[in-house]
């Protein structure tokens, strides 16, 4: 019997050796969500610096953290985060401190983008895309919303037809906003207000979606969603009757962004590939790819104006953007928050 | 006459249960048709997303790691699986640790494994790929093997053992001729379900594999393009993986001479 | 049964222990151990940003027992019998007409029954979306055969995902309770017959305590499966309730809050654990006894 198990067994191993190859590049490993840079970025960075740069993907940012703490982010190079986790990277000290001299294009920022609150200066972060979290709307169905409250409490007519982000952060944010809290509240009785609030708007929700509202809008499903901007110009682009417009409570700013990995065997290429992003071609490119706002000065300046005109949100100004609040890893908090959102589900 | 009634009843449920596995999958394999991009409209017969799927290397790679991984680790939990069920079977006093350790690959929660295997892997310093995600996939898959094979142990006649060994039969031989063979059709249902497991399975994958992109896996990677729902490529996809299935049943079937393995 | 003098079944425990040792190896280096390591930090605190902050405390495990976690666990449990019992109805149904047909045609069958889950979870999940939402298939198949009405909401329902879970978890059922069906063959069921029992006596005497096992092993299995689902309540769901699976999720990736998602799982694995011991008592009382060799 062993025999034979160790004969097999040998023969198995064998094969597997044969055929599985370690997972680690000799290059650059770049980990960013699915269409989030334009489909030819990696080849021309590697075209055009004769690196061997490899993009991988991940769906969400809780996956790739989960993965880069276990980890301690061994095997990445360079990662693309949204700002309140890069701060938790930081924190956990798994984030490069950023040598500036190695990324002359920083300099084509817009100077709003080199003091956001979650890291003035770009110690550890450097800002890919930002952009408003709002309200996306089918403008042949309802009315121009206004508010919050139009999700929130939706009239008759719209009732089950609206749809919120089911990330724990904006979910919670929009209901800090139409009470007028700071998306970063700390403060038990403000978030039990919001809870009660949220927990109503539950009865007249479709669902709770972060990626196909805007299929929904198109099909007409939906009626009024909450989206991110850069998303709503997906839904835009396939029907004209769609629109985009941020309450008068306000928006949050979120800020998706570049971190290098402390554990990165790969740094001078990792540094070379921030720089070749931050360059003005290279990131208006993205831009009108992906169809979100870059925080590159040079880059915006250059964007198709064809291209404003048709997704409306690409044109705001970065002085407008900053009148609203980022969101900030809150600390000891998260565990409130992760709780809140539990009561919200939980609630009939 | 009774028979065949019942033949005809049987005929019925094979039907119901049938329709209701194969619904989705025909909406699946319609919109992979489908001219536009969305599932909310039907705008023409088209091939096209069949042609952008082939020439896209990174999800036909993903495919080809996930049959990888899906076929050694099918291989390593049936045996390790079977050979657990039959000797705790045989043996009659099994402690509660021992019950416990076999049925907690099932009961731990994915997210838990995938992590506790990546912090492992990580505090040992051992290179990913797809040999660790392999052998962590093996961990639940054996579990579930070892179950469906004790299903089947529960009634078996342990008398043809008992026969084979006052034959002069060893132990090996007693297995080899006379124990597995009973149990191929178990043994096979719980191939077929640890295959079945380890195809879909993502969670576990994604904190195993490392960060190459040459681990990544076919649930990984549609996890990731998920971003934009599911587009007719992906059902395209899922469609082409069934196809192949179908087709390589029917050249192993030819290649077995129409037998499949436990007849 | 005497224990012959060679063989199989010595009474001492040697040769079953030599099989079982390499699954058993398996298990602990790459189960247990790695799952006490994480498990252990149940015992410690969630530091500011989300690391550990290594000073011993209950306070995790206390947490576990909140209303609000036990209401979750509840509404899981609840959503995951429910589907279990009606796949093991299902499955049961099928699996047992698949052994009732010939025995050539059988691994064919089998191989038909599991071959829609080789397509992957998420794309049979949007499938089924596709089906069930308001402007979806069944609702213009409706409008189509003349019904004017409003069609109540089938989507983002607890019965959706029930359905849902069903489905993926559906050819689980099937292969388990084929396992101990396939010894089912025309000859006994003739057998009882030709003594003058009845289709239904030959049913409940000789078929059904022999298969109980394998519809235990279903049932526990798509019991264990659709309680720690995260896919399935979010997508088909709405994600307008949480079950076990996404709150374990969201501790351990959302919040970063490994010791209070490990002191969850340690309780979760307790309570279930329980369950399948009661779970193994029931099944072996209902197929009549232990039937493994003496020694």
């Amino acid at each position: 019997m062993s025999r034979h198990i160790l004969r097999n067994g040998t023969g198995l191993i064998a094969l597997l050796a044969a055929f599985a190859t370690p997972a680690f590049a000799d290059g650059l490993t770049v980990s960013n969500w699915d269409g989030y840079m334009a489909a030819d970025a990696i080849d021309n960075f590697n075209s055009e610096t004769g690196n061997t740069a490899e993009l991988v993907l991940h769906a969400t940012n809780e996956e790739i953290m989960g993965k880069l703490i276990a980890s301690k982010g061994v095997g990445y190079d360079v990662v693309f985060v949204s700002s309140p986790f890069a701060e938790v990277l930081n924190n956990l000290g798994l984030a490069e401190t950023l040598d500036h001299a190695k990324i002359p294009n920083i300099g084509n920022l817009y100077a709003e983008a080199t003091t956001l609150s979650h890291d003035p200066g770009n110690a550890f972060s450097l800002p890919y895309a930002w952009g408003t979290t709002g309200l996306c709307y089918r403008s042949d169905l309802v009315d121009t919303p206004t508010s919050w409250n139009d999700l929130l409490k939706p009239a008759e007519s719209v009732s089950g037809k609206t749809t919120m982000l089911a990330t724990d952060r904006w979910l919670l944010a929009a209901g800090q906003l139409s009470l007028g809290y700071s998306v970063n509240e700390t403060d038990a009785d403000k978030m039990a207000e919001v809870r009660d609030l949220l927990i109503d708007a539950k009865g007249t929700l479709l669902a709770y979606d972060d990626t196909t509202f805007y299929a929904k809008l198109v099909s007409g499903e939906a009626e009024l969603v909450q989206a991110w901007d850069g998303w709503c110009n997906y839904g835009i682009g396939e029907n004209a009757d769609i629109k985009y417009v941020i309450p008068e409570e306000g928006s949050d700013l979120w800020v998706d962004t570049m971190v290098i990995m402390k554990a990165s065997e790969n740094k001078d290429a990792a540094y070379e590939f921030v720089n070749y992003i931050l360059d003005a071609d290279n990131h208006r490119w993205a831009a009108e790819n992906i169809l979100y706002k870059v925080p590159n000065e040079a880059a915006m300046s250059g964007v198709d104006g064809g291209l404003i005109e048709t997704f409306p949100n690409m044109g705001m100004a970065p002085a407008d953007m900053l009148k609203f609040e980022q969101l900030r890893d809150v600390g000891a908090a998260q565990r409130d928050y992760s709780r809140l959102v539990s009561e919200i589900k939980a609630a009939n | 006459m009774a028979d065949r009634n019942t033949f005809r009843l049987m005929l019925l449920i094979l039907g119901v249960v049938f329709a209701f596995l194969y619904i989705p999958i025909s909406v699946l394999v319609g919109l992979s048709f489908n001219e536009g991009g969305l599932p909310t409209a039907w705008t023409g017969f088209s091939t096209k997303w069949y042609g952008a799927l082939l020439e896209n290397d990174d999800i036909l790679k993903a495919a080809g790691n996930t049959l990888i991984v899906a076929v050694f680790s099918t291989l390593l939990s049936t045996i390790l699986g079977t050979l657990l069920a039959v000797g705790v079977e045989i043996r009659r006093r099994n402690g509660k640790w021992l019950e416990t350790v076999i049925f907690a690959p099932m009961i731990i929660p994915d997210i838990v494994l995938a992590i506790a295997l990546l912090s492992m892997f990580s505090l040992m310093g051992v290179k990913m790929g797809l040999h660790t995600i392999i052998v962590s996939h093996v961990v639940f898959n054996l579990a579930f093997v070892c179950a469906v094979v004790r299903a089947r142990l529960k009634s078996f006649d342990w008398s043809i053992v008992e026969a084979s060994a006052d034959l002069g039969g060893s132990t090996l031989n007693t297995l080899r001729r006379v124990v597995i063979p009973v149990l191929m059709p178990a043994i096979i249902a719980g191939a077929l379900l640890a295959f079945t497991l380890s195809v879909d399975e993502f969670i576990i994958a994604f904190f195993t594999a490392g960060a190459g992109r040459s681990s990544i896996t076919l649930p990984m990677q549609i996890f990731a393009m998920i971003r934009f729902g599911v587009t007719p490529e992906i059902n395209a996809l899922a469609t082409l993986v069934m196809s192949v299935s179908v087709v390589a049943l029917a050249l192993s079937q030819r290649l077995n001479k129409g037998g499949l393995p436990g007849q | 049964m005497q224990a012959p003098v060679n063989g199989f079944l010595m009474s001492t425990d040697r040769r079953p222990m030599l099989l079982m040792t390499p699954a058993l190896l398996w298990l602990f280096g790459l189960m247990v151990v790695p799952c006490l390591l994480i498990l252990v930090l149940a015992f410690f605190r969630r530091g500011i940003y989300g690391g550990i902050e290594y000073t011993w405390t209950f306070e995790n495990i206390a947490l576990v027992f909140d209303p609000l976690y036990f209401q979750i666990f509840m509404k899981s449990a609840g959503i995951a019998g429910l589907s279990a019992a009606i796949a093991c109805v299902l499955g049961y149904a099928a699996a047992y007409a698949i052994a009732a047909m010939p025995r050539r045609h059988q691994p064919l069958l089998l191989f038909f029954a599991v071959l829609p889950f080789w397509s992957n979870y998420l794309v049979r999940t949007y499938a089924w979306i596709v089906l069930l939402n308001r402007e979806g298939l069944i609702v213009n198949l409706a409008r189509w055969i003349g019904y004017e009405g409003e069609l109540p909401s089938m989507l983002y329902t607890e019965q959706a995902v029930v359905i849902g879970l069903v489905y993926n978890y559906l050819p689980f059922v099937i292969l388990s309770c084929y396992a101990p069906l396939s010894r089912l063959s025309p000859e006994i069921a003739e057998a009882s017959r030709d003594l003058g029992g009845s289709a239904w006596t030959t049913f409940r005497r000789v078929t059904l305590p022999m298969t109980v096992p394998g519809i235990a092993t279903g049932f526990v299995f798509v019991f264990v499966l659709s309680i720690g689902n995260f896919v399935t309540p979010a997508l088909l769901g709405g994600g307008q309730f949480q079950m076990i699976g996404n709150l374990v999720y969201a501790q351990f990736l959302t919040a970063n809050d490994w010791p209070f998602g490990a002191a969850l799982s340690m309780v979760l694995i307790a309570v279930m654990l329980g369950l399948l011991m009661g779970q193994a008592v029931v099944a072996e009382r209902a197929s009549g006894g232990k039937r493994a060799p003496d020694g």
